[in-house]
């Protein structure tokens, strides 16, 4: 027992800050916000750090960790709203490495942009995908855009923009219910990462914004009022931070408690970045309602985090139902 | 980072559950499951003479003061399988988790000698003499007085909210030694006998019905000079120091505890048809991740600590169980409906575990520091925000 990072991955930490912080810079965002909500040119800084398969075998190119250093890496991209199809695209990865499939794996390693829709959700970053994984029958397809349609409205958080997409034409694979469960679990953990992160931001934005605040001739910082929401913040944040790492763990480790911990920590860290963001936009009054702040973007990407691959009461229920509460009465 | 454990620490946690087990169902059977401060605590100070023989005591201690030296994993193990047979609360908690650990690390090498062993072997029982009656989360605020007088330091004045001190052998005060200082200088750390005619421990009558805590009154009180553990006007530091003991495996222990209250509420729900209520289910699952959330936390917390440094979970930790065990005694109410608010005990002003959760869990979120002043240490501590200005009369 030893729950802490290692050396290692105190490092690979900060070298995905460091990156993320150098390279999602708010500019870089908005200008993919205004474009197809993907900032090309750090996807594939990402791929070629090997972020993007960080939990791939080496023989088709990953870096042979596991989840613990894919949540570390979705923590730092979710610390600044990166624009890119991260989640999804190492969603797949689990799924078709589930599967041995090799060759797929490859072709999204190399930069190609992989997403998942789970039945009845939409596909993140769809419009930009290049191969599409589709829940169906228990199991997932696998398809080249040519064989998909893929329907686009204008999404709330444009950051990640949602697709809906149809197989119309034929698959190029079937994957098993073992990779679609994979897919699942890698997906839950690099949603709640990604909300931590995001979380975290939201504290450590607005502490830096009222401690510089003055208001009747004072930091506001120093009223109770903004101290003790900021508190509640970071209760929720801790709290987030361990429900992360421990369903990281505990699929790493392949622990008893492993399903339980990833309903956990995608209800948790998802619910806790909606009350954080929210919490952010208020603490930075009126300036924190408009466009220019990046508040916004936080508040959007929470709500995003929330719904994707299941909402925290979905969430929830498959919790009530693993310590035996049965089922739902009729 | 790695949640499971050795060979050898599971080798460990069948020894001491194979000890526990067998301890908690043949010669202490009768304190298997006690859950409530104050009920059979001669059994109980008996139960923890056992646990001393076999050096169960306080394991994570240095062996030379009957410890173990155990490891921070052996510690977490002890913790878990201690609440998972039935152990009953320690009723020299204070002693083990607090004083004992404080003693160590300011302590000298007599007063270790002389205290240490007493408290690991269960022959003294510590409470804790804090907060007065003017004086509740500010300590700087404390009046009691104590004085020099030959070989003694004399003591005067009164504690409030002294838990179990009707059962206790010995109380570590704060008291004001320098008369003319304000706030937190002037203020020295007494290890004080309770067995003498100049304490007097009066019990305070809770809105549970039950006398957990007290009131202790000290009218020319004396202790010997030897006991003030750092130097004289110091106090404060020490008593700080202390309070950062508070955080350690206990929590696991405690942990446990809560466990046990969530799986009557389940059993509760699924008994009287609630657990069918999608609305209830949400809540029983919300509490079901905040308790596990505790759990990581704390080994988060312990694994920083065995390292000699702290983890931020460890400003948060007190509102977190504390919000959540109060919610979890609204829960039971909400489970349990009206039938909760009668009593069972035959004219007795007394509920059974989940009504009593309810209002007890009153209290959780007030002693060891209210949820009020949690959130002003995390905004001042741990965020850095600007302090509060505190103004105290003269």
């Amino acid at each position: 027992m030893r729950f802490a990072f290692t050396d290692e991955q105190a490092m690979i930490a900060e070298t995905a800050n460091d990156l993320f912080v150098g390279e999602a810079t708010s500019e870089r965002t908005r200008a993919a916000m205004a474009d197809a909500g993907c900032d090309r040119a750090l996807w594939d800084s990402l791929s070629a750090t090997g972020f993007v398969g960080v939990h791939m075998p080496g023989d088709v190119g990953g870096s042979e960790l596991g989840m613990v250093e894919l949540a570390i890496i979705a923590e730092a991209a979710g610390r600044q709203v990166a624009a890119v199809p991260l989640i999804a695209t190492q969603a797949a990865l689990s799924a078709l490495q589930a599967d041995g499939r090799a060759d797929l794996i490859e072709r999204v390693l190399g930069g190609q942009v992989a997403t998942l829709a789970l039945a009845g959700g939409l596909a993140p970053h769809g419009t930009i995908a290049d191969l599409f994984l589709i829940e169906q029958d228990g199991g997932l397809v696998v398809a080249d855009r040519d064989a998909v349609e893929v329907g686009a409205g204008v999404t709330m958080d444009q950051t990640r923009p949602l697709a809906q997409v149809k197989l119309t034409g034929a698959p190029i694979a079937t994957l098993s219910a073992k990779a679609l469960d994979v897919a699942k679990h890698t997906g839950w953990i690099a949603v709640a990462a990604d909300a931590l992160g995001g979380a975290q931001a939201c504290l450590d934005r607005t502490v830096e914004y009222v401690k510089e605040r003055q208001q009747f001739g004072q930091a506001i910082g120093g009223f109770q009022a903004i101290k003790h929401r900021l508190a509640d913040m970071m209760v929720e944040i801790e709290q987030a931070r361990s429900a992360v790492y421990w369903a990281a763990c505990a699929v790493d480790e392949g622990a008893e408690d492993a399903e339980l911990a990833l309903h956990s920590a995608k209800a948790f860290a998802a619910d806790a970045y909606a009350t954080c963001a929210g919490a952010m936009i208020q603490l930075h009054g009126g300036i924190g309602f408009t466009w220019e702040h990046d508040a916004h973007l936080f508040f959007k990407r929470a709500q995003a985090d929330r719904t994707l691959f299941g909402s925290s009461a979905q969430h929830r229920e498959a919790i009530a139902q693993i310590i035996g509460l049965g089922a739902i009465a009729a | 980072m790695k949640l499971g454990f050795t060979e050898a620490e599971e080798a460990f946690r069948v020894e001491a559950a194979t000890w526990l087990t067998a301890a908690l169902t043949g010669p202490f059977a009768d304190v298997r499951g006690v859950t409530s401060l104050v009920e059979m605590p001669e059994r109980r100070r008996e139960w923890e003479k056992y646990l001393a023989a076999s050096r169960w005591s306080c394991i994570g201690w240095p062996a030379q003061y009957g410890g173990r030296d155990a490891t921070l994993a052996q510690q977490v193990i002890f913790a878990e399988e201690y609440a998972r047979a039935g152990g009953p609360p320690r009723l020299n908690h204070l002693g083990i988790e607090l004083i004992g650990p404080t003693i160590l690390a300011y302590g000298t090498d007599e007063q270790k000698a002389r205290f240490l062993p007493a408290i690991a072997n269960g022959d003294h029982i510590w409470c804790q003499g804090y907060s007065e009656p003017g004086a509740g989360s500010d300590l700087g605020g404390v009046r009691t007085k104590a004085w020099r007088e030959g070989g003694d330091w004399v003591i005067e004045g009164q504690k409030v909210w002294t838990s179990l001190a009707q059962f206790c052998d010995w109380i570590f005060v704060i008291a004001r030694t320098d008369p003319e200082s304000v706030g937190s200088k002037g203020l020295s750390f007494l290890l004080v006998p309770m067995d003498q005619d100049g304490v007097t421990v009066r019990n305070i009558v809770q809105m549970t019905g039950e006398s957990e805590f007290n009131e202790t009154f000290f009218d020319a009180a004396r202790t010997d000079a030897a006991n003030i553990l750092g130097e004289p006007g110091q106090g404060w530091g020490v008593a700080m120091a202390l309070l950062g003991f508070e955080r350690g495996v206990s929590t696991l222990g405690q942990q446990m505890g809560f466990r046990n209250e969530l799986d009557d509420l389940i059993e509760a729900a699924r008994a009287n048809g609630s657990a069918g209520d999608p609305v209830i289910r949400q809540k029983i699952a919300q509490a079901e991740i905040g308790l596990r959330l505790m759990r990581y936390g704390a080994l988060r917390m312990l694994t920083a600590s065995a390292d000699g440094g702290s983890n931020p979970a460890a400003f948060t930790y007190k509102i977190q169980w504390a919000n959540w065990r109060q919610s979890l005694g609204e829960l039971a109410m909400e489970v349990l409906g009206q039938a909760g608010e009668i009593s069972d005990a035959h004219g007795e002003y007394a509920f059974s575990r989940l009504p009593h959760l309810f209002l007890y869990s009153r209290a959780d979120t007030i002693y060891g520091g209210t949820n009020e002043i949690q959130r002003n240490i995390i905004a001042e501590r741990a965020l850095g925000l600007p302090r509060e200005a505190r103004t105290r009369a003269k």
